[in-house]
């Protein structure tokens, strides 16, 4: 990191250690109260509630970046779930209930979140509408989609199917289940691909400023648009490790998804109007999230119906840290 | 009597001084020039002077009383107001919004908008600006923002008005305007700090005269006892030799034909070739659809016609496309087009030019290198670690020339080069922008400075109202350039 230099370094301090910081005060606040908070099962068991939403704000964390935003994923999930588990029941008769069926399901899931975040992108590149309208739109339309598909109710994977696909949630190797690898997987290729790519440099570019990177010959078009079709697929991705967890969609599923997301990116020091991201950042933002809620269901202190409450507050804390910082350089 | 001054004033960023003991009167009635080249520490002075910055040791004296200044809101208090080089307008709001912020006059609780309508129409009237007080500033020009800025000042009936280049963007005749406008403050009383890297303005308004060098007053008195010449050689420190290179270029093969270009709203039917090796001028007044034009040919804005670069016919609708050609636009406007102002050198110097660097992940080694190299070869002079942003205007310029030339352009057009920029600086660009024309490269310059297109160009094309209006040779007059520009029945410009 060559900018921390004389030039801005309480910034740089301040936004750097401040996630770190307070994510282990939780750890340590977390481990006093209970002493299962630090055992194997509770430590597994935050990491894979925290993948669905790690993999799609690592997605986020690039169209943030790059000066966007998008507010549709939580639907888009709820969407894929309700598509894929209707795709994949109503393949069982034909196909039988075998893992051809899963495989299928999953690539329908992976293609939809694909053509979903392209067509985000598409309205927001292409027309030139604003990403706040655009996903605000598509957010609705999603979500009235699977409430169609379930015709109001839930959609439910048949019987045979769930149990075999129910090793993707709960199986994994190592004692490390599948969410926790794809989760880690995904972070790791986001933070090399944010830090040391051409495309990572151009999103930081754009959401800086998007005329100096017109101006520089950058496919400004381009580089946005892909943004929103890989938070697409990462959200695909993410529906494919969730499914199993429940086995059915509804049109509760995957509610308030793009709030968490967002708030964890930004929680984890990237710039909410965009110019500069950091994905590892973002994955102590989605563990502070997740942490918060688990600590409050395993001590009584706060009834856990405060989690919400208590999740906002730190959101408002880390900009008014970050913007703080920033008024003093 | 000095209505204000610096006595002795250091200021420090960090460990580093970036003023020495300064010192500086203000005096009612006069103007004071304050010139020197880019990063000598004029606008540091100028800020501390406004109350912007407080000065790290020394004394700011207010009527012969030192005073301190909490923040800039006291200064005005005290009658001291700034014009900053990039304004200081709510773009959104309307001149006469804008001129009244925050002394709105008001009847009860309410606005009273016919009083600071009038008072709006008055005083741009004054400033012979013919905008209309309810226009947005968003969509005013560099010039008319510039009016509204003086308007402002105007109705806080400043005694000290301290102003940063207030030029740099004005046309001749705006220019005379404006210096009109000083002229009227200066009988009124009000004690005026002016800087410009325009030497013949300098001269004609300035009674008194200040010149920085590396943080240090190294000459102050009576502006009459300095000519231009003088005052150059006392802002760079040594003998200025001839400001432009030899006209050396001997043109080769044709590099960019272009015809019929129009671009909607700006410019129509535009057509000339370039030739390798050569600089081609490019003249006009503000507002002639000369950076319009380029733009368009670039892919920067939608145009139509017919290009051909090295005999091939080109389609180009986006910058990267040009760039694919070997054709690269510099922005006249650094700060915003430009550069990252708030990324490091690194990153702005290669974002052109990426690929060359991508080999799968960025090879950041190559990247410090090329900045080594760009360092080296540009004279860039700042922190490596540095912000953009905080460097000086002359180095951000040669870092913006940096970077396009990383992409390896065969046709360059450069858009104003050394708009705000120092003596020294300039005479250096000249230097390298010869040197890209020598090895073989094709250059347009689009400048405002007719000295400065008279003294590079080998050929110089005239442009008004969105034409070509003609072609003019290496010897041309400035005389025969302004009245291209200005079509020829108007001879009304001002000397």
């Amino acid at each position: 990191m060559s900018d921390a230099t004389a030039t801005a370094p309480r910034r740089i301090r301040m936004t750097v250690i401040g996630p770190i910081l307070a994510l282990v005060l939780l750890v340590v606040a977390g481990a006093l109260m209970n002493p299962n908070f630090l055992g194997w099962d509770n430590v597994t068991n935050v990491l894979a509630r925290s993948a669905f939403i790690g993999i799609i704000a690592v997605g986020m964390t690039f169209v943030i970046t790059a000066g966007g935003l998008d507010l549709s994923v939580g639907s888009m999930a709820a969407f894929i779930a309700g598509l894929m588990i209707l795709v994949m029941n109503s393949l069982v008769p034909t196909m039988g209930a075998g893992v051809t069926v899963i495989l299928v399901g999953m690539a329908v899931a992976l293609l939809a979140g694909l053509a979903a975040g392209l067509l985000n992108g598409i309205l927001i590149t292409r027309l030139g509408i604003e990403a706040f309208i655009v996903t605000l739109g598509s957010m609705g339309i999603y979500r009235s989609l699977v409430t169609w598909l379930a015709d109001g109710g839930t959609l439910s994977l048949d019987f045979t199917l769930r149990s075999l696909y129910q090793p993707v949630y709960y199986g994994g190797i190592f004692g490390i289940t599948w969410p926790i690898i794809v989760f880690a997987v995904v972070v790791v290729i986001g933070e090399i691909v944010m830090r040391s790519t051409a495309f990572g440099r151009h999103c930081a570019a754009i959401g800086s400023n998007e005329q100096v990177a017109k101006y520089s010959s950058v496919r400004v078009d381009r580089v946005r648009l892909t943004t929103y079709a890989a938070l697409g697929l990462l959200v695909g991705i993410a529906t494919i490790m969730y499914v199993p967890r429940l086995g059915s969609a509804s049109s509760a599923t995957g509610m308030l998804w793009e709030l968490e997301a967002i708030a964890a990116v930004i929680i984890g020091g990237t710039v909410l109007k965009g110019g500069f991201g950091r994905v590892w950042g973002t994955v102590i933002g989605v563990l502070i999230l997740t942490l918060i809620g688990n600590l409050l269901n395993l001590t009584d202190f706060v009834s856990p119906y405060l989690n919400g409450a208590i999740q906002g507050a730190i959101i408002v804390l880390a900009v008014v840290l970050q913007r703080e910082g920033k008024a003093r350089a | 009597m000095s209505v204000l001054a610096l006595k002795n004033v250091s200021r420090s960023f960090g460990p580093i001084e970036v003023l020495h003991d300064v010192d500086i009167a203000l005096r009612p009635g006069r103007v004071h020039a304050l010139i020197g080249e880019n990063g000598a520490g004029k606008s540091t002075t100028m800020k501390i002077l406004a109350g912007y910055q407080p000065p790290s040791s020394g004394q700011v004296a207010l009527d012969g009383r030192p005073v301190s200044f909490a923040d800039m809101g006291q200064a005005e208090a005290q009658g001291i107001s700034m014009i900053h080089q990039e304004f200081n307008l709510a773009e959104q709001l309307t001149v006469e919004q804008n001129i009244f912020l925050g002394r709105e006059v008001k009847h009860g609780p309410f606005l009273d908008k016919p009083a600071m309508r009038a008072r709006t129409r008055e005083l741009l009237d004054r400033l012979e600006c013919r905008v209309a007080p309810d226009r947005v500033v968003s969509s005013l020009s560099n010039s008319d923002k510039q009016m509204v800025e003086i308007a402002k000042a105007l109705l806080r009936e400043t005694r000290v008005l301290v102003m940063d280049e207030p030029t740099a963007v004005l046309t001749r005749a705006e220019t005379a305007i404006l210096l009109r406008q000083v002229r009227a403050l200066r009988q009124a009383g009000t004690a005026v700090l002016f800087t410009s890297h325009k030497l013949d303005e300098v001269e004609q308004i300035a009674d008194d005269l200040t010149v920085m060098r590396d943080g240090r007053v190294v000459w102050t008195g009576e502006a009459a006892a300095m000519d231009q010449h003088a005052m150059a050689n006392a802002m760079v420190g040594r003998e200025m030799s001839d400001l432009f290179p030899a006209k050396t270029g001997t043109p080769g093969e044709v590099a960019l034909e272009v015809r019929n270009l129009t671009v909607p709203g700006f410019s129509r039917d535009i057509g000339f070739t370039l030739h390798r090796g050569e600089i081609l001028g490019v003249a006009g007044l503000i507002g002639s659809g000369r950076t319009e034009t380029f733009e368009g040919l670039c892919g920067l804005r939608p145009a139509t016609g017919e290009v051909r670069i090295f005999g091939r016919p080109a389609r180009i609708d986006h910058p990267w496309q040009a760039q694919e050609l070997g054709l690269c636009y510099l922005t006249e406007d650094r700060k915003t087009r430009g550069l990252l102002l708030g990324k490091g050198l690194r990153e702005n110097l290669t974002l052109q030019a990426l690929a060359k660097f991508d080999r799968g992940l960025i090879d950041t080694g190559a990247e410090d290198r090329a900045l080594d190299q760009a360092i080296a070869d540009f004279d860039i002079r700042g922190h490596r670690g540095a912000l953009v942003g905080n460097l000086s205007g002359g180095n951000q310029q040669k870092l913006l020339l940096a970077k396009t030339l990383l992409a390896d352009p065969r046709i360059i057009v450069i858009d104003e080069p050394t708009r705000g920029i120092d003596i020294g600086t300039k005479q250096q660009m000249y230097v390298l922008i010869r040197r890209l024309a020598s090895e073989g490269r094709a250059i347009v310059v689009i400048s405002s400075e007719m000295q400065e297109v008279i003294g590079l160009s080998d050929r110089i094309l005239v442009m008004r109202h969105g034409r070509i209006t003609g072609e003019l040779g290496a010897d041309a007059t400035e005389d025969a350039i302004v009245k291209l520009a200005m079509g020829v029945a108007t001879q009304g410009e001002p000397a």
